[in-house]
């Protein structure tokens, strides 16, 4: 029984560290209409920032700062906004698809760079020396889950709540009313360059929290953690669960992690050993089709965005509303 | 040295023809299609199984055109596999892009064009396996052309390019000598005002899926021929011919052709200072070089 509870914990952990990166993407797709095509890239610097900072002495790369482990999670964060705001700033003022094409690239390239670099990452051996905080007081046990469970799930709410005080907020406004409209937006004086670079950048930060935590969760980090993948099934998540709704976000990470998880599982299970060389082919298939089918039968998610009338005017206009 | 500027000649060959078609997509239907680079895994593969069935009911033209690798049931494979995946194209997009195109905004087409290279990609793994395969097994020997500096060269390699340059060459005719090529280029600048000019949209789109298919099936059997048909393959082009429609300027013919030459040499030249294990980054620093100095690049026009 403790077992199933353990894996429980487990699951909850990453499902709840996807969705707080499932919120960062929320942010630049659902809010503000941003097309990030290298989710992985910004998880990713979070992650190896995060533990390069936070990591003991090691031979041959970077690292061994030893940095008091909050210091080390604010590095890595810093770390992914700093790289979406370079990509930002050159991409944002150019037609949309520009970002798509930019962040795809940063992805591979952020890949391509962990993978040969040994002096940066350690290359394809990754970033190891890590010590996971608290674990001289906690152990390695099940204790240890559970209390990072509860600090994982304490910092979604948080990240959860501070989101949705930012959409409500009037920058919350504003984001939708470029998302709609740019050169309405533009007519009142606001700058939609800047205030999407700016919804970016948070996006992104968030992201490299997320990062940071699954990186300290595993207490190693290796380009196979950054690998396109993990774009797709973030990207799924937001779309299945309803981009530009928190909640629907969260739902969404839960909802196809369990689905991953279960499909993994049940084609290492059920299918014929020379069939389980194509486990990730088939795996592929299926989110791309979640993906496809979403798009194309219901593009707003299982829990759609909620419109809200902000200021409310005469009850004519309100039915002439979104 | 040169020979980097030869290999990067050639690798641009196939780029080029790859990001003529992203590029006429990109600017007809205004959105990135992540998945143009399976239409060229897709073209290659299609290639691989035509050259077979070709070379079974008329073994005499499996026959290698010499100094060629290449044998005439392969060219005419070629032009099958144009055919096929200019239409499968087509159908792709009448299946889904056209249907999230009527539902959502332009950037869920992004998503779906994601969605569409995922799912092709992994059914030709599932179908071919995930080994390599070749178009021949012979060992293409290559040609020295110098000794000092030494420059080699396989003659499959110069068939590759003179292919390229003759199909866009005719693409060029076709685009500033016909009225299609009007069309197309009205249809671009402003769909209502082409289409109250008795230009049928649903046409000129079909048309560009047609080209971009059928260029893509080209580009990817000359990528199969200079390397090996892997099913990722497209995975690795998708970035590089990317890079080559934005220096080259999106929506610009013209640009993607001197746009596939600039990524392909950058690339082959990046060996000379860099590792090659960081080759795949170099048509990212490009792209980031382009932004920096010439936003729309080459030859592109701003347009939001």
């Amino acid at each position: 029984m403790i077992g199933v509870f353990s894996y429980l914990v487990f699951f909850a952990t990453t499902a709840s560290i996807l969705a707080i990166a499932v919120l960062g993407l929320n942010l630049q797709w659902g809010n503000t209409g941003l097309f990030n095509g290298g989710v992985v890239a910004f998880f990713g610097a979070g992650a190896y920032g995060t533990l390069i900072l936070g990591g003991t002495a090691q031979a041959g790369h970077l690292g061994g700062f030893g940095l008091f482990y909050p210091l080390a999670l604010l590095g890595g964060m810093a770390a992914a906004g700093l790289m979406a705001w370079i990509v930002g700033l050159l991409t944002l003022r150019l037609r949309h698809d520009y970002l798509a094409i930019a962040t795809f690239g940063v992805a591979v390239a952020f890949e391509n760079l962990m993978r040969n670099a040994e002096w940066l990452a350690g290359g394809a051996k990754g970033v190891r020396g890590f010590e996971r905080p608290l674990r001289a007081a906690l152990g390695d046990g099940f204790i240890y889950n559970l209390f990072f469970f509860v600090v994982v799930l304490l910092i979604l709410i948080a990240t959860y709540m501070f989101l949705e005080r930012l959409v409500a907020s009037p920058f919350g406004r504003l984001l939708r009313a470029i998302r709609e409209d740019e050169e309405a937006a533009r007519s009142l004086g606001k700058n939609p360059a800047r205030i999407r670079l700016m919804a970016f950048v948070t996006g992104s930060v968030i992201l490299g929290l997320a990062g940071g935590l699954y990186g300290t969760f595993y207490a190693f980090v290796s380009p196979q953690d950054v690998l396109p993948t993990l774009t797709f099934q973030i990207w799924a998540m937001l779309i299945v669960g309803g981009a530009g709704n928190n909640r629907g976000a969260i739902f969404g990470a839960f909802l196809i992690w369990g689905a991953w998880t279960l499909s993994g599982w049940a084609l290492s299970r059920f299918a014929p050993v020379d069939v389980q060389l194509y486990t990730g082919s088939v795996q592929f298939i299926l989110i791309g089709s979640v993906i496809v089918g979403m798009l194309m039968w219901r593009p707003q998610g299982f829990l759609p965005e909620r419109l809200v009338v902000s200021q409310r005017g005469k009850p004519q206009q309100m039915q002439q509303g979104e | 040295m040169i020979q980097h500027l030869l290999d990067g000649v050639l690798t641009g060959s196939y780029l080029s023809l790859g990001a003529i078609g992203l590029t006429l997509v990109m600017h007809i239907l205004r959105f990135a299609n992540f998945s143009h680079a399976e239409l060229l895994s897709l073209g290659a593969y299609v290639a691989l199984v035509c050259d077979a069935l070709v070379s079974g009911l008329a073994p005499f033209l499996a026959v290698k055109l010499a100094p060629l690798s290449l044998t005439g049931s392969l060219i005419i494979a070629i032009l099958i596999s144009m055919v096929l995946t200019g239409l499968s194209a087509l159908l792709i997009d009448r299946l889904v892009f056209k249907r999230v195109r009527e539902k959502g905004q332009e950037l869920s087409m992004v998503f779906a064009s994601f969605g569409m290279a995922l799912i092709i990609r992994n059914v030709i793994g599932l179908i071919f396996g995930l080994s390599p395969a070749l178009y021949s097994r012979d060992i293409a020997f290559a040609v020295i052309l110098s000794r000092d500096p030494l420059i080699l060269v396989k003659p499959d390699q110069i068939f590759v390019l003179i292919a390229a340059l003759a199909l866009m060459f005719i693409l060029h005719l076709i685009l500033s000598r016909t009225t299609f090529g009007y069309s197309l280029r009205a249809v671009a600048e402003n769909p209502s005002l082409a289409q109250v000019n008795g230009v049928n949209l649903q046409r000129t789109i079909m048309a560009v899926w047609l080209i971009g298919g059928g260029l893509a099936a080209v580009a990817g059997v000359f990528y199969g021929i200079s390397h090996q048909l892997i099913p990722v393959m497209g995975r690795d082009l998708v970035l590089p011919i990317f890079a080559a429609t934005i220096v080259g300027g999106i929506g610009s013919v013209y640009g993607a052709v001197l746009g596939g030459f600039i990524v392909g040499i950058a690339a082959n030249i990046s060996l000379v200072i860099l590792p090659s294990g960081y080759t795949p980054s170099v048509p990212f620093l490009l792209i980031l070089v382009v932004l920096m100095i010439r936003p729309h690049g080459l030859f592109g026009e701003a347009r939001a």
